[in-house]
């Protein structure tokens, strides 16, 4: 509530401003931008650790954030914003919750949905002239043969935070890899990523092991990894754990001193607090002030998509979602992402290019693309699905 | 006598006022003083936290230093380092630009979405005015009619009347503007933009875009070609823009627009200084952590200065 409070004063406080400002720049045409944040909430599973709670307005910050971003701009050239918030519960019924949205005319949204539900949003006979901004779901498919031409991804799919860690590694002659993977949700998606990028990047993955202790790890950790870390010699561990719920007791508990990568240690990830370079400090601040917690990757996610729509909207003047669609994936759009280059679409698939920053709890080791991999169009591109893989026929 | 003559010698060889470059330590907090003749940094004088703009008063007796993370504009006697008072500047000032009546201050507030006006003599503010979000770039006319800022994230250069401290026009450019300059006859204005990668030139009298500049450096990746800081030189023909993290300078021809040469300089370039008579040129190199001279004749990286951790703006005293 506090994190809407102080959001809401700061629009406030520019709609006021924007009668006096507007009138006076004489290059207002008025366009008004209404813009669905839908959220599907998930049932977390409990972890081992406690330490780390998900924010409630994990995801939807980022949309407030945007907001206040774009109306800032728009308020120069007579545009307005307005968000509306749907919140679809576990046990509510989403189809029944987009099939109201959508009747109620919304064809611009910035999603924080599963994949399962993006598809049924994508689907609805009533969403095909919308555009809709996935702000957090990772999963391949969706830029893959599941990909859906009125759906765009503005958070980085799993091939491309696997590819990055990757490369990182592989440039550090960390290439022989323990691979140890949990039974959570998206553990087995995050782990085939990385057997794909060891085979990309040649890296090695010389043991594969599953995580099926059910103990709790707080207290057995030091006697249960390094024994459970014993075997083949190998140059990193990678984790799949993408919930938190056990890799962080694999640090400093291996069998061999070796770094840990991919859910814990060296982490490529769409977002951290740790992110200072580039002007992100401003962005950081501006969310830490308006919500008292850092920004993640989900709250980035969901920004990055608000925030692709307004730089769409401010350049041509258009609310018009094929308008927008068209704008975002040609090469005139840019999207200044805070992460020192600017973000642009995939015209194959719809996913946003971005840097992936590789970072641990206090900062960030490095960013790929790692210097040295190189690329015929962009270097962004050694990083997930490339055009010519692709196998998504929809764009 | 004879021990006598060394001292006389050397007073001789010293001129009265050797001209300076002033340059922020960002994560220093400090101010390098670099003596030009020499080619050395002479002092350091401490300054408030993060300072980054940096700026003489016309007659050169005082130094306004944007002290960002101490939310102030300090004022330096530079004759003995010493901080003189803080003007009110709003917050997390970043850059500024002194009005030609060496009176009023136009100052960047990057995390308030502000530019403020704040009388220098007074010390007080005269005005605040709304602008895009995370202003930076600061220019005043030099007939003093118009300020402009440029706000990063909202990717505009506002213009704004003077006289009634409120902006006339908004004009959209490239992404991240940093940086914005009058050319000498206030008939036209360049603004930088870092990610989009670009310069974008328009006429003053009706705001209209005329040109837009691109660069390309063979052998960096072009998105590392980020044009930040620039100047024109004092005869007004060049303009020198500083390109980022490609660790280059370009020269530009200020009429055609057409760039004439890339210069190699230190690590993540941002802000550019002509020596008074224009023959050298001074590049604040952040990552590096020293400044380039450049001699502007034969167009060459001459010499490598060390300073404090990431510097980041310059400013001459004849």
């Amino acid at each position: 509530m506090e994190t809407l409070m102080s959001f809401q004063k700061l629009r406030i406080f520019l709609t006021a401003l924007s009668a006096t400002v507007g009138a006076s720049t004489g290059i207002a045409h008025a366009v008004d931008v209404s813009v669905l944040y839908l959220e599907r909430q998930v049932q977390r599973p409990p972890t081992l650790s406690v330490l780390d709670a998900v924010p409630d307005d994990l995801g939807r910050a980022g949309a407030e954030l945007a907001l206040f971003e774009n109306t800032a701009t728009a308020r120069f050239l007579g545009h307005t914003y307005t968000l509306d918030t749907v919140v679809v519960g576990v046990e509510d019924d989403f189809s029944d919750a987009i099939t109201k949205a959508l009747a109620d005319g919304h064809r611009l949204i910035v999603a924080n949905a599963p994949a399962d539900d993006l598809l049924t949003l994508a689907d609805h006979p009533n969403a095909k002239d919308a555009l809709i901004l996935n702000g957090t779901a990772p999963d391949d498919r969706l830029r893959r043969d599941a990909c859906r031409a009125n759906l765009l991804h503005t958070i980085p799919s799993r091939s491309m935070l696997a590819d990055a860690v990757t490369q990182f590694l592989v440039k550090k002659r960390w290439a022989d890899w323990l691979l140890i993977s949990g039974e959570g949700p998206g553990d087995e998606e995050y782990a085939a990523a990385l057997r794909a990028a060891a085979a990309k990047f040649n890296a090695k993955i010389v043991e594969e092991k599953i995580w099926r202790f059910d103990a709790d790890m707080r207290r057995n950790a030091a006697q249960e990894v390094p024994v459970f870390t014993q075997g083949k010699d190998y140059d990193a561990v990678l984790v799949a754990d993408e919930i938190g719920d056990w890799a962080r007791y694999v640090l400093y508990n291996t069998w061999l001193p070796r770094p840990v990568a991919g859910s814990e240690g060296i982490t490529p990830v769409a977002w951290s607090p740790v992110i200072e370079q580039w002007g992100a400090a401003q962005l950081q601040k501006r969310f830490a002030d308006a919500t008292g917690r850092g920004m993640q990757s989900d709250d980035y996610g969901v920004w990055a998509g608000l925030r692709a729509i307004g730089e769409a909207v401010t350049r041509t003047k258009s609310a018009d979602p094929a308008t927008l669609r068209a704008y975002m994936l040609s090469q005139d759009f840019e999207l200044a992402a805070f992460k020192g280059r600017k973000a642009t679409f995939r015209a194959w698939n719809g996913q946003m290019r971005q840097p992936i920053p590789l970072v641990h709890s206090r900062a960030v080791v490095a960013q790929a693309p790692i210097e040295g991999y190189l690329h015929r169009v962009s270097e962004l591109d050694t990083l997930g699905q490339d055009e010519a893989e692709t196998d998504c026929t929809a764009f | 006598m004879r021990f006598l003559l060394p001292v006389f010698l050397a007073s001789f060889a010293v001129p009265a006022i050797a001209a300076e470059a002033w340059v922020t330590n960002e994560k220093d907090d400090t101010v390098s003083v670099i003596d030009i003749e020499t080619q050395e940094v002479i002092k350091t004088y401490d300054t408030g936290e993060r300072p980054r703009g940096i700026t003489f008063s016309r007659d050169y007796s005082r130094l306004y230093i944007c002290a960002s993370d101490s939310d102030t504009v300090q004022v330096m006697d530079p004759e003995t380092g010493k901080i003189l008072h803080d003007l009110p500047s709003g917050e997390d000032p970043e850059q500024f630009a002194l009005h030609p009546d060496d009176r009023l201050l136009y100052i960047a507030n990057e995390d308030d979405a502000i530019t403020t006006v704040v009388d220098t003599v007074e010390r007080k503010v005269v005005a605040q005015i709304q602008v895009g979000i995370e202003p930076e770039g600061m220019a005043v006319s030099h007939n003093g009619k118009i300020a402009v800022t440029t706000s990063e994230t909202t990717n505009m250069a506002h213009w704004i009347d003077t006289e009634s401290q409120e902006i006339f026009a908004n004009t959209l450019v490239d992404s991240r503007p940093r940086h914005a300059e009058f050319t000498a006859d206030d008939k036209r204005l360049w603004v930088t933009s870092e990610i989009g990668g670009t310069i974008t030139v328009f006429t003053v009298e009706d705001q209209e875009e005329i040109a837009k500049i691109d660069f390309e450096i063979k052998g960096v990746r072009p998105e590392r070609v980020q044009p930040v800081g620039m100047r024109f030189s004092p005869d007004g023909k060049l303009a020198i823009v500083a390109l980022g993290p490609s660790n280059h300078i370009a020269v530009i021809d200020a009429e055609t627009f057409e760039v004439k040469k890339y210069i190699l300089v230190g690590r993540r370039v941002w802000h550019l200084a002509f020596s008074p008579d224009g023959s050298k040129l001074f590049t604040t190199n952040g990552v590096s952590g020293d400044v380039t001279v450049v001699d502007m004749d034969s167009l060459q990286a001459v010499k490598t200065i060390k300073v404090g951790r990431y510097p980041w703006g310059v400013a001459i005293r004849p």
